[in-house]
């Protein structure tokens, strides 16, 4: 078992390496120019910013340093905010991505297994077609328009409130997080009902569920020791993976509310060509997915007997 | 389906799960609050006028990207600059030149005198001297800063070989003959170099702070001194930014409000009017397709020019199709820019653009533009068809040429490049082929001469035509068309080198009628800024020249209108 | 009937082999079986008819409504579907020059009037000079609403501040009522008590020129001014450039649905191929195959398809499609490879595929009758699953504005450009939201369709 995480762990760092190598390369290989500003500067200057930057070197060594830095953790000085660490950058800004990230996927694990059992339970009466209708929406209505659109009903409740019910945006309290974890986490929501309604009804019809009820075991105890824990159980599978496409792709709500996560930040960064910003953001998500799948799959070894993580 | 007939314990099993689910959610949310903040300080639900703590909320559309006056480029900084620190001279109220650390000044074809006043402080209590002036100067020209701005200086003797490394930065034309007197040697006589100091460039910076930060001068609200009326009390990058009234300011009587908030950091319009719209925000600007919904909440709409134009730039290098004189003044004569500013930006306060110069420029009593009213191009779709002929036959084409339109990737862009695309296409069969891409991208391609139009602007840095007269001289790093024309150089000279107003506005006038004759550059608008103000706010200012807006001076109106 | 005249003409021979009543059901092959059950889900079917007109509309639309999607009616800015589309034909629009004695002021402080008929080109006003006191010139800022200034108490947008008596104004004139209100300024610049508001009728107007231009007219026929038009018809309405949506929704289709199907098309096939290379392989080159597979699978997909985007770039008149595609095929494919993968290592134990062998079974054979078919259903149910994740993706793309690049359309940007305008134009938002919601919803519902048809552990249940 502890082999087997070593073995996992030493490829999660090639992988990262991997990562690495291809940022370096890829934004390397982006035509324009990360020092162009909207006044042109003299050649002195030039040469100056260039070796503040390291640019001047030939690439190999440029690459050299580069990963030489990651392995010390030092992402390098921001471009655009010429004194800022990046490493300050990712501190300041990946927490609130993550708290982010962390509530949507409690919405929408919580919410995709009530919503799924509630389905299962009362299949094909009003309250299934309702849940079912909303969760349609859930699956197949653009991200940004469903933002916006929830902001725009958070300012109109507002105002007709004559007091701020919600904030609209913005970053500090919790209430700030409410509806953008909402949003952030309502396709995943909407995905693990789904999963959730029709693994809830595949279990009803498997035998040990048959057995219990020819046991004469109580409807309650069925339900609760048999049908919800396993039915569950794909739901947990695919939290991993979800996990880390919700960090990482709050780029929307984080633009459309204001808040200022590391998904917005890259993508001003990308704007500005910001190099240091993108490797050290790219590099960083890397390597904290990676680490997350195998956290995931430990855990998973944990909660579920039936899985062997060494094999 | 067996089993779920019966519905009655199940449902308690779920209303079970919902409760016990609910309650932590419930637990996670309230971790998750006192861990927010004390992870983030929070962007706090401050409102947009607070009479009681005599605050206001604004919000910016970046973070400025650091504090450095000595290398801030952009408007943002500048903004943010203007509230908490404070130069030499400052543009008042009025748009008048007024003293700010100086108290009176000289300017002579071959120096400059400053007095400061002696009561000027900074935020730790410690006068400002001439000293942190020169220190401020010395830093920005230092090769090693590399700051963008440092031409700016080079009105003061030896500046540009202190820039290029020639010479140490002691060798700098400036000296303190008393810490309250700053001397300041020309390389040439500048008639406007008391206008320049308004720039951020020349704003001061005390030496053994800037040392003491180790490098990190300006990158956070406790790396940075303050000599202006506000001080900044909390910065938390990308989210927001507290200004508090600093109580060393020298001129207290002129500031009313105790505190500045920036709760909220965003470019996104539609969230800065959702903001506005709830009552976060005192001041938004506003889109064209937010106008009606302004008018309909009944708000205080004005607006302002800000003083940038923005024109369709040839790329006039040897070869390009567009260094074909007829080709651009058909593509001169065919677009029509009133029909772009009135029907496609669809914004008040754009002005179709009839020149480099813009209209706030001033000349000699007058405005340049009364004083030398430039000549009007009118759309003349047969004129341009004529020049189209003309230029596929000195070209050798057979058919209307292809082109290549470089343009950003912001909306506004977007929808006049197309525009662009679709007229000369519909009017003259021109093909445009948009080359849409991100701004260092775009800065690279117009460097390289990557293009053959391209839509720029060019805002003012200092309040004299001659900010935007030397665009176009063949020496210019900015000219990125490498326009190259002996003529317009010789006007550009006259325009730098004479003092008399006169003759100088005249060589504006010569230069702005250039550029039209020779189809140079097809000015396409000045922006306009079409914002909301909180009834509320009195002198809230927007500039042309200065921070842009300026609420340092700003008060809250506690009468209720 | 007498019964005696039998003959042997009346006994025939049973023919052997003759048909017995069957009582089996008439054998079905997998995919025979898989279309019936598909058949019989009606979501399915209903989503499958969705998607066919989808594709009709963005493939046979265009040919059907040929109106040019990057034609800009500057005419019709934003309008939506079933607007007022009269026009009155009008002299071309002339530069003004007043003759202010000309004309008679109104009886009002300021004299505030119209001075001609207002129109679409422009609306004209006059007044009389008031000079404030020590003032050498007089100034005023002039407003104009839509709402009536009484109503929402503010006097609209202001337009202008002038310092003669006339104004003309051309800003975006739209056929209606306006209310321009005229205020006088004092010397130092601040607003007076002194205003008036008058309410303005707008009618759209063109010049014969343009309405020839446009063919609103035949060239031959002739035409007064004053006589009443129609302008082009825009059944779904216009965009903020005035070009028609219902021909943009069919272009802006094009793209979207080629991103939503040839990106999963090219992705998964790819990933089939690499994947069951390596699951046939097997040993240490399937081992270094599926970790090379593990490396791309942890690159953050977002991240790098922005990244991507960069790196490609997009060159002049270039759409911007092939970069997207090309980067959701680099990242993307080790999904696929995967599930292939594992699904080859498993049939490759089945019993069946061990009989076949035996029974003499070439490789090529036992891949082509026994591992692909049993693959394919799989393939299949992804491939339909992975089309509305890459409509979103490009939608989001579009959304940080890194999508294709304009005039060229898409769902994805023309959601963006609507969301903008989403309060006063709803329409510019809702027509492609609409069309990307309902393909998103037709393939998953399609897809599970397919699932539960395909399923061989569902086949015979239910």
């Amino acid at each position: 078992m502890l082999r087997y995480f070593a073995k996992r762990l030493v490829l999660g760092l090639v992988t990262i390496w991997f990562i690495a190598s291809a940022t370096f390369f890829g934004m390397h290989a982006v035509p324009g120019d990360p020092l162009a500003g909207d006044k042109a500067v003299t050649a002195q200057i030039r040469a100056n910013l260039e070796a503040k930057y390291g640019l001047d070197q030939p690439l190999g060594t440029q690459y050299l340093i580069y990963l030489g830095n990651i392995a010390k953790g030092d992402f390098g000085i921001s471009y655009t905010q010429e004194n800022r660490r990046v490493n300050d950058i990712i501190r300041e800004h990946f927490p609130i991505s993550a708290t982010l990230g962390i509530l949507a996927i409690v919405f929408a694990g919580l919410g995709g297994v009530l919503w799924g059992a509630l389905t299962a339970l009362y299949r094909n009466r009003w309250s299934d077609v309702v849940i079912m209708f909303l969760v349609i929406l859930g699956i197949s209505v653009p991200s940004f328009v469903v933002a916006a659109i929830s902001q725009w009903s958070l300012v109109g409740l507002n105002v007709a409130a004559g007091t701020t019910v919600l904030p609209i945006g913005g970053w500090g309290s919790v209430w700030h997080m409410l509806v953008p974890a909402l949003v952030l986490g309502l396709s995943t929501m909407a995905y693990l009902t789904r999963l959730m309604r029709s693994s809830m009804l595949e279990v009803v019809s498997t035998d040990y569920i048959r057995t219990a009820k020819a046991k004469g075991m109580p409807a309650t105890q069925i339900f609760s020791r048999h049908q919800l824990r396993n039915a569950i159980l794909p739901v947990i599978t695919v939290l991993g993976p979800a996990i880390a496409g919700i960090t990482t792709g709050g780029f929307v709500v984080e633009i459309v509310f204001a808040i200022p996560g590391l998904g917005r930040y890259f993508v001003q960064a990308i704007q500005q060509l910001d190099y240091t910003v993108i490797m050290g953001t790219t590099v960083f998500y890397g390597a904290f997915l990676v680490f997350m799948v195998i956290l995931v799959d430990l855990l998973y070894g944990l909660v579920d007997p039936r899985v062997r993580v060494d094999q | 389906m067996l089993a779920l007939t019966e519905n009655t314990s199940p449902n308690r099993q779920l209303a079970k799960f919902f409760i016990i689910a609910f309650a932590g959610v419930a637990a996670l949310m309230l971790t998750l609050h006192y861990a927010g903040r004390t992870l983030s300080g929070g962007s706090s639900d401050v409102s947009a006028v607070d009479e009681a703590a005599n605050s206001i909320s604004i919000l910016l559309r970046d973070e400025p990207p650091q504090l450095d006056s000595s290398r801030a480029t952009d408007a943002i900084s500048g903004m943010v600059l203007g509230h908490v620190m404070e130069g030499l001279v400052r543009m008042g109220l009025d748009s008048r030149l007024e003293g700010a650390v100086a108290k009176d000044w000289e300017v002579t074809p071959t120096k400059a005198t400053f007095w400061l006043r002696d009561n000027a402080k900074w935020n730790d209590g410690e006068p400002v001297t001439a000293a942190d002036f020169i220190f401020a100067w010395q830093t920005a020209l230092k090769p090693e800063t590399a700051s963008e701005y440092a031409f700016l200086l080079f009105a003061i003797k030896n500046a540009e070989a202190v820039n290029k490394g020639a010479l140490p930065a002691s060798a700098l034309g400036v000296s303190a003959s008393d810490p309250y007197t700053l001397v300041i040697e020309l390389e040439r006589p500048v008639p406007f170099f008391d206008k320049m100091l308004v720039f951020p460039t020349f704003y001061p910076i005390r030496e053994d702070f800037y040392e003491a930060t180790n490098g990190r001068f300006g990158a956070d609200a406790d790396q940075l001194l303050y000599n202006g009326p506000f001080q900044i009390s909390r910065w938390v990058h990308g989210s927001s930014m507290t200004f508090e009234r600093n109580p060393h300011f020298w001129n207290q009587d002129e500031i009313h409000l105790d505190t500045i908030h920036v709760p909220y950091i965003t470019s996104d319009g539609t969230a800065s009017l959702n903001f506005f719209k709830d009552g976060r925000i005192a001041s938004t600007g506003l889109q064209a397709e937010n106008l009606t919904e302004a008018m309909r909440m009944g708000w205080q709409i004005r607006q302002h020019r800000d003083g940038t134009v923005f024109f369709l730039e040839f790329n006039h290098r040897p070869g390009r199709l567009t260094d074909n004189l007829n080709l651009r003044r058909a593509v001169q004569a065919a677009l029509d820019m009133e029909e772009m500013v009135y029907k496609v930006t669809k914004l008040p306060g754009y002005e179709p653009g009839v020149s480099l110069f813009p209209g706030w420029l001033m000349g000699v009593s007058a405005p340049l533009r009364e004083e030398h009213p430039p000549q009007k191009v009118v759309p003349n779709l047969a004129a341009a068809k004529d020049h189209l002929a003309a230029a596929m036959q000195e070209l050798n084409l057979s058919e209307p040429p292809q082109l290549v339109l470089l343009a950003g990737d912001n909306p506004i862009s977007n929808i006049q490049s197309e525009w662009v695309q679709q007229s000369l296409k519909a009017k003259l069969g021109i093909d445009v082929k948009i080359d849409k891409q991100i701004f260092k991208q775009r800065l690279a391609k117009m460097t390289s001469g990557d293009f053959d139009l391209v839509l720029a602007g060019w805002g003012p840095d200092y309040n004299d035509p001659l900010t935007f007269g030397d665009l176009f001289a063949s020496w210019n790093k900015n000219n990125r068309g490498r326009y190259n024309s002996p003529a317009l150089d010789a006007l550009i000279e006259i325009a730098q080198t004479r003092l008399e107003p006169a003759v100088r506005m005249r060589a504006f006038g010569d230069i702005q009628q250039h550029l039209i004759e020779n189809a140079v550059l097809l000015p396409m608008y000045e922006r306009g800024v079409t914002y909301v103000v909180d009834p509320r706010i009195r002198q809230l200012k927007r500039r042309v020249i200065g921070p842009d807006p300026d609420v340092s001076r700003a008060y809250i109106d506690t009468s209720g209108e | 009937m007498s019964a005696t005249d039998l003959t042997s003409d009346h006994f025939q021979r049973l023919q052997s082999g003759a048909v017995v009543a069957q009582t089996a059901r008439p054998s079905l092959s997998y995919w025979a079986d898989a279309w019936r059950r598909l058949r019989g889900n009606p979501r399915a079917m209903v989503s499958m008819s969705l998607i066919v007109f989808l594709l009709a509309f963005v493939s046979i639309g265009p040919s059907l409504w040929r109106v040019d999607p990057a034609a800009q009616d500057l005419d019709q800015i934003g309008i939506g579907p079933g607007a007022d589309r009269r026009v009155t034909l009008a002299e071309p629009f002339q530069q003004w020059q007043p003759s202010i004695q000309d004309i008679a002021l109104a009886d009002n402080p300021l004299g505030f009037t119209l001075a001609m008929p207002a129109n679409t080109q422009a609306v004209r006003l006059i007044w009389s000079e008031q000079l404030a006191q020590q003032q050498q010139q007089p100034r005023y800022r002039l407003y104009r609403n839509l709402f009536a200034p009484s109503d929402t108490g503010s006097f609209g947008l202001p337009l202008a501040v002038v310092d003669r008596s006339w104004f003309e104004d051309r800003l975006d004139l739209q056929p209606g009522t306006y209310y321009y209100t005229l205020v006088a300024l004092d010397a130092d610049g601040a607003a007076t008590a002194n205003a008036v508001t008058q309410t303005v009728d707008v009618i759209r107007v063109i010049s014969i020129a343009e309405a020839r231009q446009r063919g609103l007219l035949d060239a031959e026929e002739t035409a007064e001014l004053g006589q009443s038009l129609e302008l082009a018809w825009h059944p779904l309405g216009t965009d903020y450039l005035g070009r028609d949506m219902l021909a943009r929704l069919m272009y802006g289709g094009q793209v979207s649905l080629f991103i939503g199907i040839f990106a999963p098309l090219a992705f998964v096939l790819l990933g089939v191929i690499y994947g069951s290379v390596s699951g046939f392989l097997g040993g240490v080159t399937d081992q270094a195959m599926m970790r090379f597979a593990d490396f791309v699978v942890a690159l953050p997909f977002l991240l790098f398809m922005i990244l991507f985007k960069v790196i490609f770039g997009i060159g002049p008149g270039e759409s911007g499609i092939w970069p997207m595609l090309v980067a959701m095929i680099i990242l993307l494919w080790p999904a696929p490879a995967r599930l292939v993968r594992g699904q080859i290592l498993q049939i490759r134990e089945e019993g069946y595929v061990s009989a076949s062998r035996l029974l003499g079974g070439t490789t090529s054979y036992v891949v082509g009758r026994h591992m692909l078919p049993n693959t394919l259903g799989v393939i299949l149910v992804t491939m339909t699953f992975q089309v509305p994740s890459a409509i979103f993706t490009e939608a989001f793309l579009s959304f940080i504005g890194m999508g294709v690049a304009p005039p060229t359309p898409s769902w994805g940007a023309m959601c963006n450009e609507g969301i903008k305008s989403m309060l006063t134009r709803p329409h510019e938002l809702l027509f492609p939201a609409m069309l990307i919601s309902v393909t998103v919803l037709a393939f998953n519902l399609l897809g599970d369709g397919l699932r539960d048809a395909l399923d061989a552990r569902m086949r015979g249940s239910e």
